[in-house]
């Protein structure tokens, strides 16, 4: 009875991997639990064992295939005197060995011949490469480190694992076990012991598995690194960045999935940064690394696969408090941030086919928060949508509505209205996931609305 | 000439120079006098919130100042003036600091619990207990990421010693080797909570035991004491060994803060430690006993220290509040 084996899910976010390696070959008998293949995802490069037993009947993607879709037959085990050719009967996943096999090279993202077009953050004419978000942070962290000897990485698996999700593949064997450091998992004293260092003169870069764990250390995040430049007249900044994804990632319940944008922008003396593109999360990292005070920068794990064009430029930064003018409308404007990018462009897309003109605006950094960027477009279609993907209440859409009806009241046509996730814990179920989280449809919707259409 | 004093827990002896003892007299009196002035300014309405004495732990900080050279850091709680003093910093700008003034060492946006000098390596001065423990080890990892011999001096009480980070911080400073010294002020209460309802440890410097850190109890009353041990644990962090921890026996005299009624123990315990270990009185008779000064002399320095202290009392009440404008500088460097 033949089985396929299926291109297994190895992470919460993977939709595709490649087939790095084949560990078997046809005509090879294989036992329950042997490792039979490498298969590497967007995080790491896995080993892959059989869960039932047969001969290898047939390999249905070759090694070193990439882009391999999860359920995608890969491989057909059959019985003895068993044609390989039939129909299988079953089809099975097999199981992945939670460890990385080992630690590849970084890939370097692959440069294509393109100019950008004018952009206010780099000159007309500029060599563009493609990168993932995942690079382009890792290139960012990798250049600062170069540049400045006292620019350091802390944080749980940012070494030997190199990377819970990657972003510091290869950092490790650069730069050395003095600069990449493992913790234990002890988020509250390692978070206190980096703003002691960077009080000592360096400039840590504190990776957070993900921000949920923050919360573990926020103690030290408010009180220790946010407040104590006020509180000495001036005398002790803390240049550090406080870095990881942040918000849901994809079916990973409750407790590991939550937007901390709102909370962290509201405690002055931090800066807060949500890059969407690759482009943005490299230079505004970069200017993070650089800057003199407590920085959370919050990235997400859905975005770090995702490509972008990034300027190639010897030494590109984002300055923080300059929002970004995605795509210029007329009829209303979308305000968000970071993933909720996402959303805000599906839907002026879809909006653009029903004849509605709508601006879309990144703020990129929440404090320093761009106002005026988000006044002049407001006065200019007076109408605005805040999208994403945090709580609802106290939310940073709640902040934009307000400050809009404070300071642009009189060129509204309609009420702001803001579009985030819904005012619940985070479900598991597939669909009831989706459900709290925001939509583009919500979106378009609300758009419609203060349209009035 | 020099007096000869025994440290309890070691039975070492050590021979301490006229010019030491008087040191330490007059630094320790400095801490007395000052606390007991802000005690008087803060009954007047001219200190505000919290204000944490530290009348009777005096030989702590003293005794292990003895042991620093320049660069060693030193970062403590809330009870924090008396380090501050003892580290080098002007009894004005603190007091200064103590009265909400412009004058003051975080020109009054800080307080009595938020006070900093980068020039003298102070690092605070924290109101959230048992913060600045691995802030100290994370000060300390700056000087072994740099390369130095610095030590970094990380001050907490018996009531911080019940904090989590406190010993993930014990974990991590000794997995790195990290030159900090762990000095557990242990005063017996924790605000009002005796050692002995919070815990069955009998001794907190064993705890470190568990990672790997070596440490001792010390009688934290007798400044000699008190040094000798300090000049072991720098010994121990500047050759590369690691973490130390001293668990300082030692006891406050005044409530926890202002507000403190004190039912928790009786005043005749009180009296008993002011009459039988106070540290200020030990050095005195040293310094007497041995003839090693006068009462003419240690009169001298009596009248020196309240013309000080006066001096900055006086400062304190003159500096100005900070300008309105101060309300928004300094959010970021």
């Amino acid at each position: 009875m033949a089985i396929d084996v299926l291109m297994p899910a190895l992470s919460p976010t993977m939709e595709e991997g490649t087939l790095a390696k084949w560990l078997v070959a046809e005509g090879d008998s294989v036992k329950s639990g042997q490792i039979i293949a490498e298969i590497e995802t967007d995080k790491a490069t896995m080993e892959f064992e059989a869960v039932d037993e047969g001969i290898v009947g047939k390999i249905l993607v070759a090694a070193g295939t990439s882009g391999v879709k999860v359920n995608d037959p890969i491989m057909r085990l059959i019985e003895a005197g068993e044609d390989a050719n039939a129909a299988p009967a079953l089809i099975m996943a097999a199981r992945p060995v939670a460890a990385p096999v080992s630690a590849a090279a970084a890939p370097t993202a692959a440069a294509v011949a393109v100019v950008a077009k004018a952009s206010p953050d780099w000159p007309a004419g500029t060599p563009m490469k493609t990168m993932t978000v995942r690079e382009a942070l890792r290139e960012a962290i990798a250049e600062e480190m170069r540049a400045d000897p006292n620019v350091m990485l802390m944080g749980e698996e940012v070494g030997e694992y190199q990377g819970a999700y990657k972003i510091s593949q290869g950092l490790l064997d650069e730069f050395g076990p003095k600069r990449v450091v493992d913790t234990p998992i002890t988020e509250m004293g390692f978070t206190g012991i980096a703003v002691g260092a960077a009080w000592g003169g360096l400039r840590p870069i504190l990776e957070f598995m993900t921000f949920n764990f923050s919360l573990q250390a926020i103690d030290h995040i408010l009180n220790s690194a946010a407040k104590t430049n006020y509180m000495s007249g001036g005398q002790l900044g803390c240049p550090i960045v406080f870095r990881g994804p942040n918000g849901a990632a994809a079916r990973v319940g409750a407790q590991h999935s939550q937007d901390f944008s709102a909370w962290y922008a509201a405690i002055p003396g931090l800066k807060v940064v949500t890059p969407y593109s690759a482009s943005d999360a490299k230079g505004l990292l970069k200017s993070a690394i650089r800057d003199p005070n407590p920085v959370v920068f919050l990235e997400n794990e859905i975005m770090y696969g995702q490509t972008f064009e990034v300027p190639d430029l010897h030494d590109f930064t984002i300055p923080f408090g300059k929002a970004r003018i995605w795509r210029e409308g007329t009829d209303a404007t979308i305000v968000s941030f970071g993933i909720g990018m996402r959303y805000a462009l599906e839907a002026a897309d879809l909006l653009a086919k029903d004849g509605i003109s709508v601006e879309v605006i990144d703020l990129r950094t929440l404090r320093p928060l761009d106002y005026d960027t988000v006044l002049a477009s407001i006065q200019k279609t007076n109408r605005c949508v805040c999208v994403e993907e945090g709580f609802p209440v106290a939310s940073m859409s709640d902040h934009l509505a307000s400050t809009i009806m404070q300071r642009a009241f009189d060129y509204l046509d309609a009420p702001v209205i803001t579009c985030t996730g819904k005012d619940v814990p985070m479900p598991y179920a597939a669909n009831l996931e989706k459900l709290a989280l925001v939509t583009t449809a919500e979106v378009v919707a609300a758009v419609k609305s203060v349209c009035y259409r | 000439m020099a007096a000869k004093s025994t440290t309890p827990e070691t039975g070492k002896k050590s021979n301490v120079s006229k010019d030491e003892l008087l040191k330490y007299y007059r630094e320790m009196l400095l801490i007395r006098r000052f606390e007991e002035k802000a005690g008087q300014l803060y009954g007047m309405g001219l200190i505000g919130g919290f204000c944490h004495l530290y009348i009777g732990q005096e030989a702590v900080v003293v005794g292990l100042e003895a042991c620093t050279k320049e660069g060693d850091k030193r970062v403590t709680s809330y009870r924090d003036h008396g380090h501050m003093l003892a580290c080098g910093m002007e009894a004005n700008g603190v007091m200064a600091e103590l009265t909400g003034r412009e004058g003051g060492y975080s020109r009054g946006k800080g307080g009595s619990m938020h006070m900093f000098s980068r020039e003298k390596h102070f690092y605070g001065g924290h109101g959230i207990v048992g913060a600045q423990v691995p802030i100290g080890a994370g000060l300390a990892f700056a000087d072994k990421y740099k390369g130095n011999d610095n030590v970094t001096f990380t001050y907490f009480g018996d009531g911080a010693a019940n904090q989590g980070q406190v010993y993930e911080t014990y974990n991590m400073a000794e997995l790195w080797d990290l030159p900090v010294i762990f000095v557990i002020e242990n005063n017996g209460y924790a605000m009002g909570t005796s050692v002995k309802r919070s815990t069955k440890s009998t001794s907190l410097y064993g705890r470190g035991l568990a990672y790997g850190i070596p440490g001792e109890q010390v009688d934290g009353m007798d400044v000699l004491a008190v040094k000798a041990a300090g000049e072991k644990a720098v010994a121990h962090c500047r050759a590369g060994k690691g973490p130390y921890i001293l668990e300082m026996m030692t006891y406050r005299y005044r409530g926890h803060s202002m507000s403190d009624p004190a039912k928790y123990r009786t005043r005749e315990e009180v009296e008993k430690m002011k009459a039988e270990k106070d540290a200020i009185e030990h050095v005195r008779d040293l310094l007497l006993g041995a003839g090693l000064a006068n009462e003419d002399e240690l009169k001298a320095i009596d009248k020196q220290i309240k013309d000080v202290v006066n001096a900055s009392a006086e400062f304190a009440k003159e500096s100005p509040e900070p300008s309105v404008s101060e309300l928004y500088t300094d959010i970021y460097a």
